[in-house]
């Protein structure tokens, strides 16, 4: 039977099993992209105090299952189909067990829509941590016990693929680094979900009646094994998606494999404890403890995103400065190109994570500064900055990527679609802000009413508390209107835009071999490794002295700002 | 464009790093040594730390502690919430519920009290306003704070962890007095 095609214009190569996955997971993603950023709005419109929209309880649901369906549903489908593009595609080969992959899709699909269900029913509303002893329908913990099973069968489908492609021999050499990366990520994920199974299979079983009672600060470390470990699958995933738009946009090759690899193991190897900054003010849990977990398991990880935050861009200031790049410290940067969505919308991704989600979660994960920020808006700000603007631009980046050479559409509206990254990054970035600001005047997170009506004891948030929110909402704002950008552009252009058969010389081609885009039953030639460097090649020097120093720009306003903190800190009352 | 193609040298790991990178990670790898040095640094000669000190409880045992400081120390009432007023260095109980902090406390100046904390039902946040210091309270478990206000004045405690429906109106208060 034919099974495989290889791209015209890219000369990437296809498994139709793979390719079909690759757009049910994507699509699946888009939908819960989709209910997600309505309900965002919903949320920043209540919670910027002169509009406050919703009443309470609709605000607390709408919540709940904004943090759902973003954090989980829309995240994790996509993860899954780039682990199918990070092995079959980019390894060419078959998948393995195909079958098995439709099964994954559909658990993830039944579960995403069970544990919807139950948060509309009203009866869920429990937030996305869904703290014990605060009791959610059961339908809402199997929706997600049903979905982290179907994670699961997909992270061992890519596992599977890989053994296939070292089998069958469908590349020369070791496995390229953005596969690495995936494989990083889907052994993040199977800690992940075993954390994920430990708590929440107690907990659905506690929610009918089974199971009399769950002590509340275990619930807290475990479900954080999970919670916080799932965003790491993100981190290792728009990591490697960083380095796939790196190679496909500018050519560029890794300034080191050991190096980046390194970097990535440094994720499996530390990650796993950094549930711990999220109980730094709990009862119970002893400082060293806390000390240890947070200085080992998040400082070598948050090194690791410093390697990868210089050797990303630094791969790119190589590449441009082969093409010719070379004046002053910035050309290679200047003559990127930011008109073109994959690029810009990647590199606002990476600044942005490192700039403001990276700094401002060490810093709160840091011991004792979290005393002047848990459960403040702050935290939130803190991970729009690394889901949003970090993983959700990486994820819209490479979608950009892939609607001509996976669905083979032509991209409708070329203009907005240059203008998108800015309006979606620049808007979540100034809600993120903000927000920030706002949660160091002490604002709460999930809350209703600043105003505290009808509270029988009140407290006046200073009135700059209302100013930065309603800036920061205002900012969301401008973010729900550049991701419904982004999704019009893309689900406009599955069905409008125009069919890019057989070629339309449009792409860039990356030296592979081109084929008719029809389906056979050839399977492609071996991967081969990438051409050596060029002889001359020396590493002993700067090579890129540009990316050199924006890193020391991070490093001096990460000093700065973590410095900041310890004296706002001081100022707070004695505590021993 | 190697990052998506196998690396060109077969045995990659010995392909030498450029100075640029080993530069950086020497850099990045003090700094995160700093930052862990400053943990320790700060629970020696730090003033805020959160001890280490805390109990298995029930709501039933917390309530009635609770229950014996505003016995002891009730000095008012405001808003239906009674008022206590603790001598200073005293062990002072507090509890969180659906929708309310348990009691009003009245504290000195520069005075050092042991605060306890449980929540009687679901978890709550204790968020100090403007101060801005935040714990979570956990039913089943009794944490101690050993507390100086250094600063005088109203304080607001806003419940920042999401407790239902009521939760925004879960507010309690502290005085400092001079």
């Amino acid at each position: 039977m034919a099974q495989f095609r290889t791209c015209p214009d890219t000369g990437l190569y296809f498994h139709k099993s793979a390719e079909s996955l690759i757009k049910a997971n994507a699509v699946a993603a888009a939908v819960a992209l989709l209910v997600a950023g309505l309900l965002g709005l919903l949320v920043v419109l209540t919670r910027w105090q002169a509009v406050h929209l919703l009443p309470a309880d609709q605000f607390y649901m709408a919540l709940t299952a904004h943090g759902i369906d973003a954090l989980i549903f829309w995240i994790i489908f996509f993860e899954m189909a780039v682990l199918y593009v990070a092995s079959s595609v980019l390894l060419r080969c078959r998948l393995a067990t195909p079958a098995w992959g439709w099964v994954q899709f559909l658990l993830m699909l039944v579960g995403a829509v069970m544990t919807n269900v139950a948060i509309f029913q009203g009866s869920s509303s429990v937030m996305m941590t869904s703290y014990v002893p605060m009791q959610a329908a059961p339908h809402f913990y199997l929706g997600l016990i049903l979905f982290a099973v179907g994670a699961l069968i997909g992270c061992f489908i890519f596992f599977g693929t890989l053994v296939v492609a070292k089998q069958e021999k469908s590349y020369e050499g070791s496995i390229p680094l953005v596969t690495f990366g995936a494989v990083t990520a889907a052994i993040i994920a199977v800690f992940t979900i075993a954390s994920g199974a430990i708590i929440l299979i107690p907990t659905f079983l506690w929610s009918i009646g089974y199971i009399a009672h769950i002590d509340a600060e275990m619930y807290r470390v475990v479900w954080w094994g999970m919670g916080h470990s799932s965003q790491q699958i993100n981190v290792a995933a728009h990591v490697a998606i960083w380095y796939l738009i790196a190679g496909l946009v500018f050519g560029a090759r890794p300034m080191s494999e050991k190096v980046s690899r390194g970097a990535y193991l440094l994720y499996i190897l530390f990650l796993q404890l950094a549930c711990a900054h999220h109980i730094l003010v709990d009862p119970g849990i002893s400082a060293e403890w806390k000390v240890f977990n947070t200085s080992y398991a998040m400082y070598l990880a948050v090194l690791a995103s410093m390697i990868h935050g210089l050797t990303v861009p630094g791969s790119i200031e190589v590449a441009q400065r082969g093409k010719g790049f070379n004046n002053g410290l910035f050309e290679w940067l200047r003559k990127a190109p930011w008109e073109n969505p994959v690029f810009s919308s990647m590199f606002i991704s990476l600044v942005t994570f490192g700039f403001l989600g990276g700094i401002t979660g060490v810093v709160m994960g840091t011991e004792q500064i979290n005393l002047i920020i848990h459960n403040t808006i702050y935290v939130p700000a803190h991970f729009h900055a690394t889901v949003v603007t970090g993983t959700t631009m990486a994820f819209m980046a490479v979608t950009y990527f892939l609607i001509p050479v996976l669905f083979r559409r032509q991209m409708i509206l070329p203009g907005l679609a240059k203008l998108q990254p800015y309006i979606f990054g620049g808007g979540m970035t100034i809600l993120v802000l903000f927000m920030l600001g706002a949660g160091t005047l002490g604002v709460s997170r999930r809350h209703w009413d600043m105003d505290f009506t009808g509270a029988a004891l009140g407290f006046d948030y200073p009135g700059m508390a209302y100013t930065l929110m309603g800036i920061g909402a205002f900012g969301g704002v401008i973010g729900v209107i550049g991701g419904g950008i982004f999704l019009l552009i893309t689900v406009g252009s599955l069905v409008f835009g125009k069919k890019l058969e057989p070629s339309a010389g449009l792409l860039q081609s990356f030296g592979f071999p081109l084929a008719a885009s029809c389906y056979t039953d050839k399977r492609p030639e071996t991967l081969p490794r990438a051409a050596p460097l060029p002889a001359g090649h020396h590493t002993s020097s700067f090579e890129a002295p540009g990316t050199f120093v924006l890193a020391l720009v991070l490093l001096v306003t990460f000093v700065v700002y973590y410095f900041i903190n310890w004296k706002y800190l001081a100022s707070v009352w004695q505590l021993s | 464009m190697t990052s998506f193609m196998p690396p060109a040298d077969r045995i990659w790991w010995k392909v030498p790093v450029g100075r640029e990178e080993i530069v950086w990670i020497l850099i990045a790898l003090t700094w995160c040594l700093i930052m862990f040095f400053m943990m320790p640094y700060w629970h020696i000669y730090g003033k805020q730390n959160l001890s280490n000190e805390a109990y298995q409880t029930t709501p039933a045992k917390f309530g009635a502690k609770v229950q014996e400081g505003i016995d002891q120390y009730k000095t008012g009432e405001e808003a239906g919430v009674p008022i206590i007023h603790p001598p200073a260095g005293s062990d002072v109980y507090m509890l969180g519920r659906l929708w309310q902090w348990w009691p009003i406390l009245e504290l000195e100046k520069d005075k050092t009290y042991r605060l306890h904390l449980s929540s009687m039902d679901w978890q709550h946040g204790f968020s100090v306003q403007p101060i801005n210091i935040n714990m979570q309270v956990v039913p089943g478990y009794e944490m101690v704070l050993t507390v100086t206000p250094d600063q005088s004045g109203e304080y607001g405690v806003v419940c920042n962890e999401y407790c239902g429906i009521g939760h925004h109106t879960m507010v309690g208060k502290i005085y400092v007095k001079e």
